[in-house]
């Protein structure tokens, strides 16, 4: 058995996560996605695939959901990413967060963060979406658990509770339908 | 459920007590762990699906830098498996290959890179076998088998079971119809891919963190493999990332890395990539099915035979369970007096096939449900009507022993019924949209264990801190379904107290009591009435020392809204935190446990331990979609399920299992297919997430869930399960609403756009399979029904259980 590394040179660099600068020092071809859950121990952004197909991975670079696996960690000095962990405003969570907690928009919460942080940059963009956008906006990240029908609503009560912070869900959302 | 309810937290919209924290991306996941000094383990796997391996060279891979340790199959003997009746599996393969991804060697180096690039080193000559790719092969070529037992050459499992006289009551019949169908398999595609880590500390003791929806199992998978004693090891079961069956076997993985922990002193992980997950699969089993059913004039059942051919894979899995379960179900949702059921598994070196949500039972109510809504057609008779007249009955005998509790089936059906206006559109809406109706029935947890013994299938124990906190322990492990918040809200409710003061331990060989695992539908059910139990005990020792201080009779102490007082006056009281206090000085430390066995089954033939349940689920659903003639392309509009859940726990959890259910199904329904190149060598057609296709927000209709309350007495204040159960009627919904849309069958899932268009075209406007394999089946082991007097032996005394003693391995019914 040898112990000797491998001849590996490490970059290093300052980038910008949740609003701190930190410097890390991480091989060249690793991802955003790497360099986060690997070298900065920001293990909330998960991965589903590393090939860019169910938008696990998304965290927010200069605002734009984008896909972290698909990015190289080199090309993210001097922008502004937001991960999962920098979603809650000190010890308050994102009224996305309180949203998908209240209505199990997370089940298993394997894909929240990456579609908490996709619906946080739609919420940016457009305050009230309509069910249609919500859809498109989430149309890259998969979900296997919830059908994506609590995911639409906490999204909807969330823009609602960003307006007025004592909007409720409605009867239906929360007990089932009668008929 | 707009009755007024006399429940605080059950039946309660209960935020799940770990909501913020996955909201907050703080849960930590298996792959999410690191230990300082951890190496990387990356497995190697066979490209080719069946071989013999003539040499494995690892000389070149154990030099390279950074390389901790190469292991290979010799290290590791000892066969394991999840059933006692299929220990077929190696931790590497040591002689032999089965599938496109069978592991043969593994490495542990010192980052991922290195593992990789050392397992790419490694040099195995394989000596090529006759590949085995479908049941046809399988069935015509005895040899080469792929494994040394099994019933006959390359046919793992022939099974036949007979309740009363079946050739007698379709002779008897007044019409006999047939059909044959076909189910493709599919996958779970869990989001998290499957991840484990081992450490070995200095004093000896191994631990194991994984992504697994059974702990319990692996344990024992580990300990026997490993050749250690199981107090020496402890598995921890990591919240699972989705499971949905997928995480329920124990695996290759988590043997090699808690191996190469050993060997190296150091921790050692491994992270599955999506292409290996694909290859682990344990999924949907692909099956082959013919149902033969007589009816008589009023359109009753008079008797049904049923035929299933599973293709297995390469290795056991739960697959002889899945076999039965291709049998068992078919009586519990409509009176079949009269059945019988004849089930073959396959062994095809493909990646093994297991139990995916609804395990076994998603083909066979396909094919009954599409059965039926033909059935009724030809009989000139609604099909929503034909099922609410040939109910099964509540608090019954079904012909093949499974004891019926609370049915709400009906309910359900009036329920998607009303909402879907189908009595005004269903057959009357224009040519190209159509409506589809189906049912089905799942278990709350199998009657009888994997491991056949005398002892609980789950346990629950109960800390009490002077503080007012509960401390509740139980094996149990959440895969998202919300098991923890169950636990809480029933412990909670119980002591009368905030769920959120509860702490849950799970899924910990070393620190709770053995729950036997998530799945089978089994945790509300027989988590909660363990949790009931321990809760009881515990409130009856704080009742004692609170009636004791107020100097009143026990029976008028109450426990609600986080005090313990006098019913009588409830000024008289104290808080739970002081109620606490006053049992601990009273009787000691306080901590209780409670546990849980399911009723004994009536059935006491072979084969009978796969079916019975405490209790059985129901769901109805109706599909409202569009079919493009000119493309066959399906757009799915609309859909209403309701389902009977005995009594919801929490209705936010409960409709998020019934979307997510019918979200699956219609994966499965309109697209999902785990398949192979049989041009290839047996590689999997599209091992990635954006090939094998499932239902994007783009895809997803609107749905309708209606909760049905129908109470089980052994449900936990009469739950029953809700995980599994609304899928199964899914694919048979969208099959009917095709039909019922551009008038073509199509007998087979996926309904994808090819065969709808196939069908339109074809003469007979159907597509699906003809004609079935001819298999010598053995002589049935034949049962006398209910109705006809038996008590659930077998006829003459013939195939009876075995019996075994406690703790014995015989059984094969999870």
């Amino acid at each position: 058995m040898k112990t000797r590394l491998p001849r590996k040179r490490k970059v290093h660099l300052r980038i910008r996560v949740n609003g701190e600068t930190h410097e890390v020092a991480f091989a060249p071809h690793k991802t955003l996605l790497e360099v986060l859950r690997e070298d900065m121990g920001l293990t909330g952004t998960k991965h589903g695939c590393e090939l860019g197909e169910c938008g696990t991975c998304t965290v927010l670079i200069d605002g734009e959901p984008q896909l972290s696996c698909l990015v190289l960690g080199l090309e993210c000095e001097g922008m502004d990413i937001i991960t999962v962990e920098g979603l809650a405003d000190g010890p308050q969570p994102h009224p996305l967060q309180q949203s998908f907690a209240e209505l199990g928009a997370a089940q298993c919460g394997y894909c929240t963060p990456g579609i908490l942080l996709a619906s946080k940059a739609l919420l940016d963009e457009d305050p009230n979406p309509p069910r249609d956008r919500i859809r498109e906006a989430l149309s890259g990240n998969l979900c296997r658990c919830t059908g994506y029908i609590k995911i639409y609503e906490a999204v909807e009560l969330a823009a609602r509770r960003l307006k007025d912070p004592k909007a409720e869900p409605s009867r239906e959302i929360l007990r089932g339908y009668e008929v | 459920m707009s009755s007024p309810r006399p429940f605080k937290t059950i039946g309660h919209p209960v935020r799940k007590i770990d909501g913020l924290s996955k909201c907050a991306g703080v849960t930590k996941f298996a792959d999410d762990l690191v230990l300082p000094r951890m190496l990387f383990c990356k497995l190697l796997r066979a490209p080719i699906p069946h071989a013999l391996i003539r040499k494995i060279d690892t000389r070149r891979a154990a030099k390279r830098p950074g390389v901790f340790a190469v292991l290979t199959g010799k290290s590791l003997p000892v066969p394991f498996g999840i059933l006692p009746v299929s220990q077929d599996e190696h931790a590497l393969c040591p002689d032999h290959v089965r599938f496109v991804g069978d592991p043969v060697a593994a490495v542990a180096a010192v980052d991922e890179d290195v593992a990789f690039d050392a397992m790419n080193a490694i040099r195995v000559d394989y000596e090529p076998l006759k590949e085995i790719l479908s049941i046809e092969d399988a069935i015509q070529n005895p040899e080469p088998r792929l494994h040394d037992y099994g019933d006959d050459g390359n046919i793992h499992k022939k099974v036949s079971l007979e309740f009363g006289d079946v050739a007698k009551g379709l002779a008897g019949a007044d019409q006999v119809f047939e059909d044959t169908m076909y189910f493709e398999g599919n996958t779970h595609l869990p989001m998290e891919q499957h991840s484990a880590l081992a450490a070995v500390d200095p004093d000896g003791k191994l631990t194991v963190w994984s992504s697994t929806q059974t702990p319990h199992y692996v344990h024992r998978a580990l300990a026997k493999v490993l050749e250690m004693p199981p107090a020496r090891i402890r598995v921890i079961a990591c919240p699972n990332g989705g499971g949905f069956g997928g995480k329920s076997d124990p695996f290759n993985h988590e043997i090699v890395v808690a191996k190469l922990a050993l060997m190296t002193g150091r921790p050692v992980k491994v992270t599955l990539t999506r292409e290996e997950v694909f290859y682990c699969h344990r999924g949907r089993h692909p099956v082959l099915m013919r149902v033969k059913t007589g009816v008589r004039k009023d359109g009753s059942i008079a008797a049904m035979h049923f035929k299933s051919f599973l293709d297995g894979g390469g290795y056991g899995s739960y697959g002889v369970a899945s076999t039965y379960y291709t049998g068992a179900l078919q009586t519990v949702t409509y009176q079949v007096p009269q059945y019988r059921f004849d089930g073959v598994r396959c062994f095809t070196n493909k990646p093994p096939c297991g139990p995916k949500r609804g395990h076994g039972t998603p083909q066979p109510r396909f094919a009954l449900e599409v059965h039926i809504d033909k059935i009724s057609e030809r009989l000139g008779i609604d099909p929503a009507e034909w099922r609410l007249r040939n109910l099964q009955p509540a608090n019954s005998l079904t012909a093949n022993h499974l004891r019926i509790g609370s049915m709400g089936l009906g309910k359900c059906i009036e329920k998607v019924v009303r909402g879907s206006d189908w009595r005004n559109r269903f057959r009357r809406l224009p040519f190209g949209r159509g409506l589809g109706l189906a049912c089905s029935s799942y278990l709350c947890g199998a009657g009888l264990p994997i491991y056949w013994n005398n002892m609980p299938h789950t346990g629950v124990q109960l800390k009490l801190d002077r503080g007012g906190g509960v401390c509740v322990f139980c094996g149990e492990i959440d895969i998202g379904q919300g098991s923890d918040t169950v636990l809480a809200q029933t412990v909670a409710e119980v002591l009368g107290i905030d769920p959120y003061d509860i702490r849950v331990v799970y899924g910990d060989t070393d620190l709770t009591p053995v729950d036997l695992g998530s799945y089978s539908s089994r945790v509300t059910l027989m988590m909660g009435n363990a949790a009931i139990q321990a809760a009881e005990r515990a409130r009856e020792l704080l009742a004692q020392a609170a009636a004791e201080k107020f100097q009143i009779p026990v029976n008028r102490i109450v426990c609600a809204g986080g005090r313990v007082f006098d019913a009588g006056d409830p000024e008289r009281g104290m808080t739970f935190a002081e109620a606490v206090v006053a049992a601990e000085a009273k009787y000691g430390t306080i901590g209780t446990v409670g546990s849980y066995t399911p009723p004994v089954s009536h059935g006491k033939f072979r084969g009978s331990g796969v079916g019975p349940s405490p209790a059985y689920s129901y769901s109805a659903a109706v599909v409202d979609l569009t079919v493009s003639p000119e493309t066959g392309w399906i757009t799915v509009n609309k859909i209403w399920v309701a389902h009977d859940v005995g009594q919801c726990i929490n209705p936010v959890l409960v409709m998020g299992q019934v979307e997510g259910s019918v979200y699956m199904g219609l994966g499965e329904a309109l697209m999902e297919e785990q398949v192979f190149r049989r041009d290839r060598h047996g590689v999997h057609k599209f091992p990635s997430l954006l090939e094998y296709k499932s239902l994007t927000t783009m895809e997803m209709p609107e749905v309708v869930t209606y909760i049905v309350e129908d109470p089980d007495p052994n449900g936990p204040f009469g739950a029953k399960e809700v995980g599994q159960g609304p899928l199964l009627p899914i694919m048979p919904a969208v099959a009917n609403a095709v039909y019922d849309a551009v008038r073509v069958r199509v007998d087979e899932v996926p309904i994808t756009p090819d065969k709808v268009l196939k069908a339109l075209q074809s003469p007979s406007k159907r597509y699906g399979p003809t004609r079935i394999p001819e298999v010598t089946l053995p002589e049935p082991i034949r049962v006398p029904t209910p109705v006809e007097g038996g008590d659930g032996r077998a006829a003459g005394g013939e195939g009876e259980r075995k019996k075994k003693p406690s703790g014995a391995s015989a059984g094969v019914s999870p």
